[in-house]
């Protein structure tokens, strides 16, 4: 065993662990912005697949993987739109509605995969940015310092929406809207306007986020993102609503995978295990949840629908 | 709404909102089909075909209804108690497991005793998995929309690990080709067939039969009312002595119970009489575990009413897959229709519940005022104590039909 956590495997598994939280994170932090309103998108997941084929096809066409990632980023703000629509104006029941827009994802994403690429065919990732001087840091600089754009970009997304969400006028009206919507309405912030904002910004970073994904893999599969989409929501449990904690939760779940990974590529664990060892994500969600969930206080409206006036 | 439709007229369009929704998608996936250059008339004429064209499609209608009525009653169980459960997919796998299991190591017994003890197991499997997250959300206040979804991430992978490990069909090793499938199970196991035909089983029936037993639990039981009570509000119950934990506890397993169940029927009264993945829970269940809870919503919550709205969405899985193939476009795009369906009977749903509450049932629409919709009423703690004799039933709304 001690050949296994050499320094070496060590540093690798943290730089990719990095590497696989940042689709999380973005899918989380846009869900946090939604969730602070009182609207649970349980469609992220489908949302990140419909933005990972975007993203993918764009690159295949463009051979930019910047107009990839826009493209995933425009297709989420449409969804993002649409689930508005669904949940704030129509007022469906937001723990079912959700899964239809993830089936939907689900199916709209493989067919057109189907129809417009057929075989899987590589494409372009994104390039790594060494950051100057700290990169050359021994182990440090390959753990942080050695990744693309746009994981640096995630993760200063972090402070920033901590900014928006505890330091803006903005930010403020989601936290009003999502605890007690009556009372900001009195105040003449516009309840329906805030959540609409919310789920644009919530879904084009979930679009984003399969962007990323399929952009990093180089690659797009039906079911790309293997549930991911449901992790991040469950990782704004775990963060308690808050930019910082779901980053933590991102990056440990970017462990997590990380680890078993490298645990099979080192064949530690068998390959007949290998779909046990995906079942710990969901298990390990579900732990932290038990732990987290009589700790921290959702958003009061969560999910409720608000109707004026009554 | 307008106030000037009568009862009658307002009721009529209640109950036929969530068909018109499903007629909406379906608009939606023709423009979809036109983009993929099939032809949508076409398209939808083999649909209806497919599904309710002739003795063999009604019977695949049927059969196909079969797991979402299961999933579905088992919706309205917890949905009735306040508690959304999205897990039934895991719990279908569940169920289909421990049937499985059951077939494979039980010693040889006649008919009589193994199709009863398979389904047994396979209600055990589900339940258990239902279980799991009513205890997290009774006990440790889990959200039970995320445990759920979990747990069908866990049942997914434990399910492709047994079929591709423990349980794979030997031939499938001396083969080589290692399809993720268990050997054909015991065959005093197989569901018994009605009518003389060769694939109309029982599991229709006992689906039926578990409805009626489900509207007699929830309105002429004990345990009924305290599901009902619980679900209108936990505080209320709470103030007259129901055991809120182990109610909503309850709620959950009996509802994974149901699914279970269905997973066991899937398993046993398929015409390959093994169990088979392909790696998703979509291979095995067909997306019942999500279909069965708009069944649940499309029946207006109600267990009777869950049997012929499951047999319309049986059909339109049934037809989705005779169209698929008439104008030859990807399965993938079953999904995606699916999915619209449900977008569209959930978006729908709460102007039904709105015009019912017209009815001049006071206490109906205030409570759908809450804005808390049925999910989330209970937990905001502020819902008006239930009034008058016939109110106990959810805020959000459905008929009942205990007065019908």
């Amino acid at each position: 065993m001690s050949e296994v956590f050499t320094v070496a495997v060590l540093v690798a598994v943290v730089a990719s662990a990095i590497r696989l939280a940042v689709p999380l994170l973005l899918a989380s932090l846009g869900e946090t912005f939604g969730q602070r309103s009182g609207v649970l998108n349980l469609g992220v997941d489908g949302i990140m697949l419909l933005g990972a084929f975007t993203g993918y096809y764009a690159v295949l066409k463009t051979g930019n993987v910047w107009v990839g990632l826009l493209a995933g980023l425009v297709i989420g703000l449409f969804l993002g739109l649409a689930s508005a629509v669904i949940a704030v104006t129509l007022k469906a029941e937001q723990g079912i509605s959700g899964i239809g827009i993830y089936l939907f994802g689900l199916g709209m994403s493989d067919l057109l995969f189907q129809k417009l690429v057929g075989t899987p065919i590589p494409i372009d990732t994104f390039p790594q940015v060494d950051v100057p001087i700290l990169s050359s840091i021994p182990y440090i600089g390959e753990m942080f310092f050695q990744h693309s754009m746009v994981i640096y970009l995630a993760f200063a997304a972090v402070p920033l929406a901590m900014f928006v969400i505890n330091r803006t006028t903005f930010g403020m009206n989601i936290r009003a809207v999502g605890e007690y919507p009556e009372a900001a309405d009195t105040l003449g912030v516009s309840v329906a306007g805030v959540r609409y904002a919310t789920q644009l910004i919530g879904g084009s970073l979930a679009g984003g986020a399969g962007a990323v994904l399929a952009i990093s893999l180089g690659i797009f599969q039906q079911n790309l993102t293997n549930g991911a989409g449901f992790i991040a929501i469950a990782l704004v449990y775990f963060g308690a609503w808050r930019p910082m904690g779901v980053m933590a939760g991102a990056l440990l779940f970017g462990f997590i995978n990380a680890l078993v990974l490298e645990l099979k590529t080192l064949e530690i664990i068998p390959r007949d295990l290998s779909n046990l060892a995906a079942m710990a994500p969901a298990i390990i969600t579900i732990l932290v949840l038990a732990f987290a969930a009589g700790r921290f206080k959702a958003p009061a409206a969560l999910t409720k629908p608000f109707t004026r006036g009554k | 709404m307008s106030i000037d439709l009568s009862k009658r007229q307002r009721r009529f369009l209640a109950y036929s909102i969530p068909v018109l929704a499903v007629f909406a998608a379906l608009v939606f996936g023709a423009l979809m089909l036109i983009l993929l250059g099939a032809d949508p008339i076409e398209g939808y004429s083999e649909m209806f075909l497919g599904a309710f064209g002739s003795g063999d499609a009604l019977i695949a209608t049927i059969l196909k209804a079969t797991p979402l009525l299961f999933v579905g009653i088992g919706i309205v169980i917890a949905f009735r108690a306040n508690v959304i459960n999205i897990g039934a997919e895991g719990q279908l796998v569940l169920g289909g497991l421990f049937a499985t299991m059951a077939a494979l190591y039980l010693p040889e017994m006649p008919a009589i005793v193994m199709i009863p003890l398979v389904l047994i197991a396979g209600t055990i499997g589900g339940a258990i998995w239902g279980w799991i997250p009513g205890v997290l959300k009774a006990y440790y206040s889990v959200n039970e929309i995320l445990s759920t979804i979990m747990l069908n991430i866990v049942a997914v992978q434990l399910m492709a690990y047994l079929l591709r490990g423990p349980l794979i069909d030997p031939a499938e090793i001396e083969r080589g080709t290692r399809i993720p499938q268990t050997a054909r199970l015991a065959e005093s196991a197989d569901l018994p067939l009605l009518f003389g035909s060769d694939r109309f089983h029982i599991g229709p029936l006992l689906a039926v039969l578990c409805a009626i037993g489900a509207y007699y639990l929830l309105w002429r039981t004990p345990l009924g009312f305290r599901l009902r009570a619980v679900g209108l509000s936990e505080h209320a119950a709470r103030y007259a002595g129901i055991p809120v934990r182990r109610t909503i506890t309850l709620a959950l397993t009996m509802s994974g119970a149901l699914a279970g169940l269905g997973g066991a029927v899937l398993v046993f009264g398929g015409e390959s009489h093994r169990m088979v993945t392909d790696g998703s829970t979509l291979g095995f269940t067909g997306g019942a575990g999500f279909n069965g809870i708009v069944a649940a919503l499309l029946g207006g919550l109600h267990p009777l009413w869950t049997i012929p709205a499951s047999f319309l969405f049986g059909g339109l899985i049934v037809g989705g897959q005779a169209l698929q193939r008439a104008v030859q476009v990807p399965s993938a795009l079953i999904v995606a229709l699916n999915g619209l369906v449900v977008i569209f009977v959930v978006a729908a749903d709460r102007y039904r519940a709105t015009l019912l509450a017209e009815d001049g049932r006071d206490m109906v629409a205030d409570a759908d005022d809450e804005g808390g919709g049925e999910a989330s009423a209970a937990s905001s703690g502020v819902e008006p104590a239930p009034r008058g004799t016939d109110s106990f039933r959810p805020t959000g709304t459905y008929d009942t039909g205990d007065d019908r």
